[in-house]
């Protein structure tokens, strides 16, 4: 044991920092490479309006991934974020009255109640999911598999194949206006990750959130109430898909079937591509936003350029196995260290 | 004597530095059956890894009917006709009884395709051979356990072995699978093939084995043929007289002190948790540690959990300082002033974060509500740092940088700077040197003069005899035997497991 004792003093060295911040680093340093190729490529492309662009087009993911991120930490995933988004955003203009030609049988309420009415069935929603999870104990990655199959049915008997297009003023406003030349939705991009970021690293429950995701089982030893944790973060990400939702069918100026499609697998790409493990416990909001922004800039950057566009979605294929190669890397990397710590 | 079977002579080993095995001499004649004994870390494990092929790279001669052989790998020995079956079972539960038997080697037809009839009937043969009248065609995982790992037996028996070693086959088994297991044995004899037999129960070894051989220390210290010894002369033999080593052995009288005047602050009544324990009732006085000591798989590392809320008893009462409690979680264990420290570092630390996040995890919801206050964190864990000797002494520092014996200061601290009512500690020095085990128990001895409940849970006679001052043996799911006044030692101890 004493010979061990020597082994296991700490040594703190170059490589092992690197190794440490190695799912820091490499994210940031795929935005740069993508930030220097675009502007040398694109005369169009570094320029302050397509600033403004790129901010605007990864809002809605974002929003999104702001929950994932929670859920992701925890070593759990949601599949049912895009679904989830869907159907709230087509809740709220069901509750709101519509033009003549839309004949959907719907309820029209005030703004303020449509939007209460709409966010309360996405917290229900990611209930469920935490429900399942906790109590049943179905694997969160079935869990919501199953719960975006059951929003995506929400949404089709709210809309019963039509296309809405009244939502409540405020919502239109988040959607589509903006204040001082900032739109709205990417203000509210921002609050989102600011309130994520302090619930996550200052308060109580963001420290049981990684604790959670870093080892369960000694959380559950430490007395910590594990599935209280696990199913808090499953609401949040449905509660923050809701908002997504709603900002998403203000901005795109109409509410259908499968509208959100594609935001399921960008919002788990912008956490996973920032470097937050999928194995729980790794990770911030802050690598949430460097991996949205390499994924704003890559599909916004993709469009200056001339190149094939059907070769470009299987350059975000190649990209997105890269960063998962990465995030799987870095892990085993931690795993080895944390081995000869144990020893 | 005829030239033995298998013959090892002057098998010396070492993992690291550490020497497990300091030239060993072991013969096993045919159609015999040898119980191998000695304490946890004695070294018989090592040697029958040695001998299976698991372990290569060892010094010494093994030679098997007089021709000297050297094992690359398990499936070298195997072919060699060395079979064993290990305490953890390798069956696949999902897979039917024949499937099992027949793992990778099911008979193949023309086109590849698996015979199953040919296989069903060829293990349903095999199992009778053994006695056993099992469907082949059932799924393995309903069957009791006791049956799984003798249809274990029979895989490595179809496998052509004439040596069978046996790794604690009887610790999970009831009374009547282990006299199942037994005439399984004795028929084997009677085949002329040989078994290895290792236990910790001696009376099962006593009963059915022709000879035994003792080992401690990473020597063999004895061996005989069973008619001429009994259960003390084993314990002497493992135990040892000549103490050569640091640790104290033992084997003198050690005065407990129980407190029976103090109020009960937790009673267990007829506590039982379906396969690992049953029937357990104890009280728990304030100002007592209270050592749980069994073999591995006696159950007491589940009661362990239980009284923590990680096992829900299916039978039975929790009394917490007179009311009934059921435990629904570990957050309820915590909240009724319940601390547990588990056996293993792993799964009770956080290796990746600091030493302070990991020390104030349990008390969290004490020192903030909503916002974390990571100062008072650093603070608090800086004197649970001074309290118990923690070194590097830095709340900063990450826990996988620290030591074994270190990282287990910090589990225990994370408990003490708000005391709990009962502190439920699992193998507290496990795998320690010598000076972090001294701190441990003069930590714990201290707890308990501040009033606090201790129960400690070990496999190592030493841990418990050098902590409690009560002490209740756990033997295959119950409590066999409790020692509470007077004065107890260690060959009494073993005798009574």
């Amino acid at each position: 044991m004493t010979v061990q004792d020597k082994i296991a003093m700490p040594r703190p060295s170059l490589g092992f920092w690197l190794r440490n911040q190695m799912r820091n680093v490499a994210p940031f340093a795929t935005l740069l490479c993508l930030v220097v190729f675009f502007s040398l490529a694109s005369p169009s492309f570094a320029t302050a309006d397509n600033l403004a662009n790129i901010l605007t087009q990864i809002s809605v993911t974002g929003i999104m991934a702001v929950g994932l991120t929670f859920v992701i930490l925890c070593g759990e995933i949601d599949l049912s974020v895009a679904a989830v988004a869907n159907a709230t955003g087509i809740a709220v203009a069901y509750f709101t009255s519509q033009e003549a030609y839309v004949s959907i049988a719907n309820i029209p309420l005030p703004g303020w109640a449509a939007i209460i009415l709409a966010l309360i069935g996405a917290g229900v929603l990611g209930l469920v999911n935490a429900l399942g999870l906790t109590l049943i104990g179905i694997p969160s990655f079935i869990m919501t598999l199953a719960m975006m199959q059951i929003a995506a049915g929400v949404s089709a008997m709210l809309v019963r194949g039509q296309i809405a297009y009244a939502v409540p003023d405020i919502v239109t406003t988040i959607g589509s206006g903006s204040i001082h030349g900032v739109p709205w939705i990417v203000v509210l991009l921002a609050c989102f990750l600011i309130v994520g970021h302090v619930v996550l690293t200052y308060t109580r429950f963001g420290r049981y959130v990684y604790m959670v995701g870093g080892n369960r089982e000694a959380a559950e030893y430490s007395g910590v109430n594990t599935k209280v944790i696990l199913g808090a973060v499953l609401v949040i990400s449905g509660v923050c898909s809701g908002v997504a939702g709603m900002a998403g069918v203000a901005h795109f100026g109409s509410a259908q079937q499968n509208e959100f499609d594609t935001y399921l697998l960008d919002s788990i790409a912008a956490v996973v591509v920032g470097g937050t493990s999928l194995f729980g416990g790794r990770g911030s909001i802050g690598n949430t936003i460097v991996g949205l922004c390499v994924l704003g800039v890559l599909n916004n950057g993709l469009d200056h350029v001339q190149i094939d566009s059907f070769l470009k979605i299987l350059i975000r294929g190649l990209i997105l196995l890269a960063a998962l190669v990465i995030n799987v890397y870095a892990q085993r990397l931690r795993d080895t260290a944390a081995v000869r710590g144990e020893v | 004597m005829p030239t033995p079977l298998l013959e090892m002579i002057g098998i010396t080993k070492s993992f690291g530095g550490v020497q497990a095995l300091k030239g060993v001499d072991f013969a096993l004649q045919a159609g015999e059956i040898h119980g191998l004994v000695g304490e946890n870390g004695a070294g018989k494990s090592t040697m029958m890894k040695i001998i299976a092929g698991v372990h290569s790279g060892y010094g010494g001669r093994m030679t098997i009917e007089g021709r000297e052989v050297n094992f690359r790998s398990a499936r070298d020995a195997l072919a060699a006709g060395i079979g064993m079956v290990h305490q953890e079972l390798s069956i696949v539960p999902d897979l039917s009884v024949a499937e099992n038997v027949f793992l990778g080697k099911q008979p193949i037809g023309a086109v590849g395709q698996v015979r199953w009839s040919t296989m069903v009937r060829e293990a349903g043969e095999q199992l009778r051979k053994l006695g056993l009248d099992v469907d082949p065609r059932t799924r393995i995982g309903s069957l009791p356990i006791g049956l799984q790992q003798l249809i274990e037996l029979a895989r490595v028996l179809f496998s052509g072995a004439r040596i069978i070693i046996l790794d604690e086959p009887t610790s999970a088994l009831s009374p009547p699978e282990v006299e199942q297991l037994f005439s399984v044995l004795r028929a084997l004899k009677r085949e002329g093939r040989s078994t290895i037999f290792i236990s910790h129960f001696l009376d099962d070894i006593l009963r059915v084995s022709d000879a035994v051989t003792v080992f401690r220390n990473g020597r063999k210290v004895a061996d005989s043929a069973v008619s001429t010894i009994d259960k003390g002369w084993v314990i002497e033999q493992m135990i040892g007289v000549g103490h050569d080593d640091l640790e104290e052995s033992y084997t003198g009288a050690i005065p407990l002190a129980a407190k029976p005047s103090a109020p009960v602050v937790m009673a267990a009544r007829n506590l039982g948790a379906s396969r690992f324990f049953r029937d357990v009732s104890f009280d728990i006085r304030a100002g007592e540690i209270l050592g749980i000591y069994g073999f591995m798989g006696c159950g007491q590392v589940e009661l362990a959990r239980t009284l923590f809320g990680k096992i829900a008893p299916d039978h039975g009462t929790l009394v917490l300082e007179g009311t009934p409690r059921r435990l629904r979680n570990t957050a309820a264990a915590k909240g009724a002033g319940i601390a547990f420290v588990p056996e293993s570092r792993r799964s009770m630390l956080f290796h990746h974060e600091p030493v302070y996040k990991n020390a104030s995890i349990a008390i969290l919801d004490r020192i903030s509500r909503l916002w974390l206050k990571p100062m008072r964190e650093r603070e608090i864990t800086q004197v649970q740092i001074g309290a118990l000797n923690i070194r590097p002494p830095r709340a900063d520092a990450l826990l996988g940088s620290l030591s074994g014996g270190n990282q287990q200061k910090v589990a225990l601290a994370k408990w003490l700077t708000h005391p709990p009512k009962v502190l439920v500690l699992s193998e507290p020095t496990r795998g320690m040197d010598v000076g972090a085990k001294d701190d441990v128990v003069r930590i714990v001895r201290s707890l308990r003069d501040q009033g606090l409940a201790v129960v400690v849970v070990s496999t190592e006679p030493e841990t418990v005899l050098s902590l409690a001052d009560r002490i209740l043996v756990m033997k295959k799911g119950a409590i066999a035997r409790e020692f509470a006044d007077g004065s107890i030692s260690k060959d009494r101890l073993l005798e009574a497991a």
